[in-house]
């Protein structure tokens, strides 16, 4: 059957999950496990009240003549409800506890539970921000501990912890750029960034006020120097390469790349977000690299809980490292400092409210500590391993759009989709009823119909054959020429199938509204 | 190595399908003087380890459960019902991503498009994004959306305005070399904003309750606002005030942005917490983040997505309305938890107890030997000037046993007027027994 869109609206066969056999319909609408869950707003009752309050005690009001008049809107729900709505949503998400999660630049590894628990504990947990120093002393050493960690794993001199996650950490690493060059009396206007760039790179810059020149890859995936050294230019301010790259490869130039834009008097800016290729075996230190963030949510597992809470520290060469935000954690004799005001007058100022995410940085050492310097050069290795056994196992039925080896991530373009009138998205589609979220698709832009896969260092030999069995028979059956409708149609097996993402855009619908404003709207 | 699945026969049997003999061969693009490098680091360790290792590191701070605790500054102590914290940990909210395929994630889009609605309510607002890393940071998009929509640059910033929120507008303002007039430091609640306001501003960006505490009706400051065409933002860095208090956009806020750590989020020593963003509709397209709309899936069922995404950095890269990926998810689903739980009555309860705290506290310190209370109006933090310099006086109090408040002098550094300050705040944590030990700790100290 197809629908208006002329998009198939159930499977050819066996993926059917209308209704129980017969043809019924549920009577109530859930089926199963799967339940389907009204707004929490379409639930609550006046008077009723997930938490027991005591009366207040019976004050004179000083709110300067400012209590709220009339009711916020909010619903009244008991805890089991609440906890059911919630249980109930939950089930609606796919989690890398439940699968493989090989989002391509995103490091979906398994989250440990003992992080969970650490970064609870009485005396980290709820500490509060702007206790006394002198009451905080096992939280500035954590600190200083993780800033260890991250120093000797990159081999970099300095690191910035403020930033809260990998967008804000480039902007930390360009701000600590823009500082250093106004120094020495010489604010520059570009910076240069590959085609294949995350976004977070331009947009990043033109916070900076810089405008950002591409510089295209290479027929192999890589940055092209000599069109680099053609960008070249007295008003370069930095380079922003993400290495290994958005396609999954190392840049074997990387060295020539650093000499050329120091050789200009430019800095180098590694985007980190792959660095879970390289930990524990590669320092970016060594590659003349002056600044890089590190995605505390990816390579040293903490939670990426929906979207974030991240964490985003930068580390800094030599040239860079007085050029901090504040505040930053020093110790002497007399113990461990928070350092609040600028004491070398130059720091470039604060990026954001108190300290940093120490949530983050308890779980992030927790992760560092339970892998050790060997577990962790075991992560990058299995990590990379496990990309090229995908793609080694693939290579026959999908299309590697570079030869190997890669790094961390296996990068596919859709030629191997050709003429099957399937596209990269139909294909992600299915595998979801194949119970796998799909691979980062369409990103990188550089290569046409992109599908990123990285599998992380998280998954056993077992789990990547069943997963390789699936991109094969999706492949496969997408070359069969027989299934284009079937691929259309997918996912089936879903709590919700396609959303019409132009009706959400063009008459958005971004809060839930009392019915008599709704109403009232429609007049 | 417990989080690691692969056995040495599997990598064998991994290199030998791809082709290689042995794992370097894989990483044949790094410098060879590079690979392998020496790294100094500990071998792995075991759970027990790891948790008497970080353990020992706890046990050297003092936990704000073994001290009466006073502190607030833009960070409150309240109490997280055992629900909220238990359903943030499954797997299916903990280890899921950003939504980006909608079939497979409607839970967490569910739940952001309620995190929004409860933040429009509260704040007043039309609509609300998915959340920012925190309140400072907010203020600082907030800003930047300002001059977009408005095509002036100058903000002004309240002297009321936490410094740590005016720090990162300064911060951003200053790397395209915008012009900013920081208002001087406003301990008594009494500046005039509006004089402030000329052709080229854009915003007036002022806190409420202000960092001293002061509850301010923003009416006459919104209207001078509207009269020269400069949006008004408001700051909230207590959400529970909003449980109480007229919401800005009563009082004719174009942009609110707030710290939602009180509901749901642990103190954790200043992060991660989750920045509230709302406005009115307007300004929709120039909002900075996610934002989650409702839709219909093929079969015409209610379904959630992200939305408006023609805004964001994948999309508009150098153009974007922000750079802000990752935000604050998590943190986000506590505090619609917890919102939910509380519900209409239950957050007006919170507000209305922690009111009646703060008013009874500054009643047993106002007059005690020479501290004045500076306040007339305030929420649940309210300013004292002591007899002697603040900073001091909290070292000995934290000596005592007691987390007795915030200096002024740590927030505003160098500024005289700041030295005696001190901010106190009481939430329904505290106890009389607290209060009284406060009391006469100071009486003590003093």
């Amino acid at each position: 059957m197809l629908n208006k869109q002329g998009r198939q609206t159930t499977p050819n066969a066996g993926a059917d999950n209308s209704g129980p056999a017969g043809g019924y319909a549920t009577i109530g609408g859930h089926k199963g496990l799967e339940h389907e869950e009204p707004l929490i707003f379409e639930q609550g009752e006046p008077g009723r009240c997930g938490v027991d309050l005591p009366a207040p005690a019976n004050v004179a009001e000083r709110l300067g003549g400012l209590r709220r008049k009339g009711a916020i809107g909010l619903p009244g729900l008991s805890e089991p409800q609440v906890i059911r709505h919630f249980v109930r949503l939950s089930r609606k998400n796919y989690a890398i506890d439940m699968g493989v999660f090989p989002l391509g630049s995103c490091t979906m590894k398994h989250n440990p539970r003992l992080n969970e628990k650490l970064a609870r504990l009485k005396g980290l947990g709820d500490l509060h921000p702007m206790q006394p120093e002198s009451t905080v002393q096992g939280a500035l050493a954590l600190i200083d501990e993780l800033a260890g960690w991250l120093k000797t794993l990159t081999g970099m001199p300095a690191v910035a912890m403020s930033p809260a996650a990998g967008a804000h950490g480039e902007l930390c690493g360009l701000m600590s750029i823009r500082a250093a060059l106004i120094a020495r009396g010489d604010a520059r206007k570009r910076i240069l960034a590959p085609e294949s760039a995350h976004g977070t790179n331009p947009a990043t810059a033109a916070m900076c006020g810089y405008t950002v020149d591409p510089i295209p890859a290479t027929a192999d995936g890589r940055v092209d120097l000599e069109a680099l050294r053609a960008k070249l230019g007295p008003d370069v301010a930095a380079i922003m390469l993400t290495n290994p790259n958005t396609c999954g490869l190392f840049e074997r130039d990387i060295r020539q790349v650093a000499d050329m834009i120091h050789s200009i008097g430019g800095f180098f800016y590694c985007d980190g977000a792959n660095f879970n290729a390289i930990v524990g075996k590669v320092r970016p230190g060594d590659l003349g690299i002056d600044a890089m963030h590190i995605n505390l949510h990816k390579t040293f597992s903490t939670p990426h809980g929906g979207g974030g809470p991240g964490s985003g520290p930068v580390v800094l060469s030599d040239a860079l490292k007085d050029f901090v935000p504040l505040p930053y954690v020093i110790h002497d004799a007399n113990g461990y400092r928070l350092v609040e005001q600028d004491e070398s007058g130059k720091s470039f100022g604060r990026m954001k409210g108190f300290h940093g995410q120490m949530g983050m940085f308890i779980r992030a050492l927790a992760y560092m500590l339970s892998h050790g310097g060997d577990g962790l050069k075991r992560v990058a290795e299995d990590a990379v391993l496990a990309a090229n056994y995908v793609m080694a196992s693939c290579d026959d039925v999908m299309s590697p759009a570079f030869a190997g080896p890669c790094m961390h991530e296996a990068l596919f373009d859709d030629s191997f989709l050709k003429d099957t009138g399937v596209s990269t998205l139909d294909y992600a589609k299915a595998l979801i009823d194949e119970g796998y979220h799909p691979m980062t698709v369409y990103f990188p832009l550089v290569v046409h119909g992109a599908l990123l896969v990285e599998p992380t260092e998280s998954e056993s030999k077992d789990a990547l054959d069943h997963f390789i069995m699936v991109l094969r028979g999706l492949a496969e059956r997408a070359q069969s020429k027989q299934a284009a409708d079937y691929f259309h149609g997918a996912p089936y097996l879903v709590p919700r199938r396609r959303l019409d993402e132009t009706q959400a855009a063009r008459k958005p619908v971004l809060r839930w509204k009392p019915a008599q404003d709704n109403k009232a709207a429609a007049e | 190595m417990r989080y690691l699945g692969q056995t040495a026969a599997d990598r064998q049997a991994m290199l030998a399908k791809i082709g290689v003999a042995d794992i370097d061969a894989l990483f044949k693009d790094v410098p060879a003087d590079a690979l392998n490098a020496a790294i100094e680091l500990p071998d792995h360790r075991g759970e027990l380890e790891v948790e008497r290792h970080i353990g020992a590191l706890a046990a050297r701070n003092l936990s704000p459960a073994d001290a009466p605790c006073f502190l607030g500054a833009g960070a409150y102590r309240h109490h997280i019902p055992a629900a909220a914290d238990h359903l943030i940990q499954r797997s299916e909210f903990l280890t899921s991503y950003t939504p980006y395929q909608p079939e497979i994630a409607q839970g967490t889009l569910q739940y952001l498009f309620e995190f929004q609605s409860q933040v429009a309510l509260i704040t007043g607002m039309d609509v609300a994004n998915a959340s920012l890393y925190d309140g400072a940071t907010a203020c600082g998009e907030a800003v930047l959306m300002a001059q977009r929509a408005t095509r002036r640059q100058k903000a002004v910033l309240s002297g009321g305005l936490h410094p740590h929120y005016r720090g990162v507008v300064e911060t951003l303002m200053r790397q395209t070399d915008q012009p900013y007039l920081a208002a001087p430091m406003d301990a008594e609640g009494n500046e005039d904003l509006a004089a402030l306001i000329d052709e080229q501003t854009a915003c007036v960006v002022v806190q409420n309750p202000s960092l001293f505490g002061h509850v301010r009706d923003l009416r006459p400051l919104a209207k001078a606002c509207q009269a020269k065409g400069v949006l008004l933002i408001v700051a909230v860095s207590e959400v529970v005030s909003l449980g109480l208090i007229t919401p800005p956009g009563e009082m004719g806020a174009d942009i609110v942005v707030a710290e939602g750590q009180s509901l749901g989020v642990p103190l954790s020593f200043g992060g991660p917490y989750v920045g509230l963003f709302a406005a009115k509709e307007k300004f929709l397209r120039q909002m900075p983040g996610r934002l989650c709309g409702e839709t219909v899936d093929q079969d015409g069922k209610r379904g959630f997505v992200l939305t408006l995404s023609a805004r964001e950095q994948h999309i508009r890269r150098e153009k974007a309305t922000s750079n802000i990926c990752t935000n604050s998810g998590l943190c986000a689903l506590a505090f619609t938890i917890h919102l939910s739980l509380l519900g209409e009555a239950g957050f007006t309860r919170l507000a209305e107890i922690n009111h009646a705290k703060a008013v009874e506290l500054a009643g047993k310190l106002d007059g005690l030997k020479g501290i004045k209370l500076v306040n007339g109006s305030f929420f649940n933090e309210f300013t004292l000037a002591l007899p002697k310099p603040a900073a001091g006086v909290v070292e000995a109090l934290a000596k005592k046993g007691i987390l007795g408040g915030v200096p002024a002098s740590r927030l505003w550094p160098g500024e005289k007027a700041a030295e005696h300050l001190l901010l106190v705040s009481a939430t329904e944590m505290n106890t009389e027994h607290d209060m009284s030990a406060l009391r006469s700790a100071l009486e003590e100290v003093l």
